[in-house]
């Protein structure tokens, strides 16, 4: 699949809701602590970094899990997301999934869930979006690209090895984070569900 | 008056701790530390770095491999890759760069003692040693193993 050049004008633009309460979970706290797991975006990093005074860790999953289908070991993907936050528990006040988990299989997708409401602090936020429509089996990923303040989000693709998997209903993406309350969910006009958990306060 | 701009060939291998006080650009190979406190250090399309690096402003066009401390800015650039933790008030990564890390944009980087990590390199700045006389091209208190 060949990609156009980046250009911002052509990229799909999308309103959020999620995002800004989980903005508004996020500034809550002074100094607080956000993990990205998507691609680093220049213009997020100053967002978050710069105006919302943020430290950042951008983990890039996807090219974790693009090294892993490159080198044949997909199957051990699991036990390396279980392994992977290395943050106390309950250290972090927000978590930008984007659309990670619909590229794992169930028990990768588990590990992984496990891990970030281990890390996440009570009253911390978590923004996933799931996607509901059928898989078109397109190796693509999304950066998303925050906008207007949190307002607007743009998703611009890049090749990928790793494909959707098949999509979660709402029971699964519940189940996955059972440890979690959903706060706030919305379906897009994109055909994705964008879902806001909070972790409960004991 | 010219700006001293002192480059770092592509053939050239720094192994140990590397000060200066002019602005610098690394096209070879560089690991240890690096301290450019008050100037400006670019590493290069070809340069290639495994060290904890301090200086005022970073732009980066090669690849880091270690932490990274501004007092101003850390720029990476389309094609530039870090791998280690950002620590900067002014931090700009084009579309197209590679980072993985942690980034900390907090005013408090201004003062660099207080971010040197444990086992880093000393934070304070280290008095110059007259050196005589400096090979061209190559920064002062520097080993050098090519």
């Amino acid at each position: 699949m060949v990609f156009p050049p980046p250009a911002a004008d052509v990229d799909p633009f999308f309103p959020t809701k999620a995002l800004r309460k989980f903005l508004s979970c996020l500034t809550s706290n002074e100094l607080p602590v956000l993990i990205d797991l998507g691609p680093v975006v220049g213009s997020n990093v100053a967002y978050f970094g710069e105006q919302l005074g943020c430290k950042i860790f951008v983990t890039d999953l996807f090219a974790d899990l693009d090294r892993h289908m490159r080198e044949g070991r997909i199957e051990e993907l699991g036990d390396f997301l279980a392994k992977k936050f290395t943050q106390d528990s309950g250290s972090v006040d927000g978590i930008l999934c984007w659309d990670f988990i619909d590229y794992l299989d169930r028990p990768a997708a588990k590990k992984l869930a496990d891990q970030l409401t281990r890390v996440l602090r009570p009253d911390g936020a978590l923004l996933g979006f799931f996607g509901t429509a059928p898989q078109n089996g397109h190796t693509s990923y999304n950066k998303f690209i925050v906008t207007d303040e949190g307002v607007n989000l743009r998703s611009r693709a890049y090749p990928a090895l790793g494909k959707r998997q098949s999509s979660l209903l709402n029971r699964d993406i519940i189940k996955l984070f059972s440890g979690l309350r959903v706060s706030d969910s919305f379906l897009l006009k994109n055909n994705q569900r964008e879902i806001l958990f909070r972790k409960p306060v004991a | 008056m010219e700006k001293d701009i002192v480059n770092i060939g592509k053939s050239v291998v720094i192994k140990g701790e590397l000060n200066g006080s002019e602005d610098l650009t690394i096209e070879g190979h560089v690991e240890g530390t690096i301290q450019l406190r008050e100037h400006v250090l670019t590493i290069g399309p070809n340069g290639r770095i495994k060290a904890q690096v301090f200086a005022k402003s970073v732009i980066v066009l090669g690849e880091v491999h270690g932490n990274v401390t501004a007092s101003d800015k850390v720029d990476i650039r389309d094609n530039g890759s870090v791998e280690g933790d950002l620590i900067a008030p002014r931090i700009a990564i084009a579309e197209g760069a590679h980072f993985k890390g942690t980034v900390d944009m907090q005013r408090k980087s201004a003062a660099p003692q207080a971010q040197a990590k444990p086992g880093a390199a000393p934070a304070a700045p280290q008095p110059q040693q007259q050196q005589a006389p400096a090979q061209p091209g190559v920064p002062q208190g520097q080993r050098v193993g090519v």
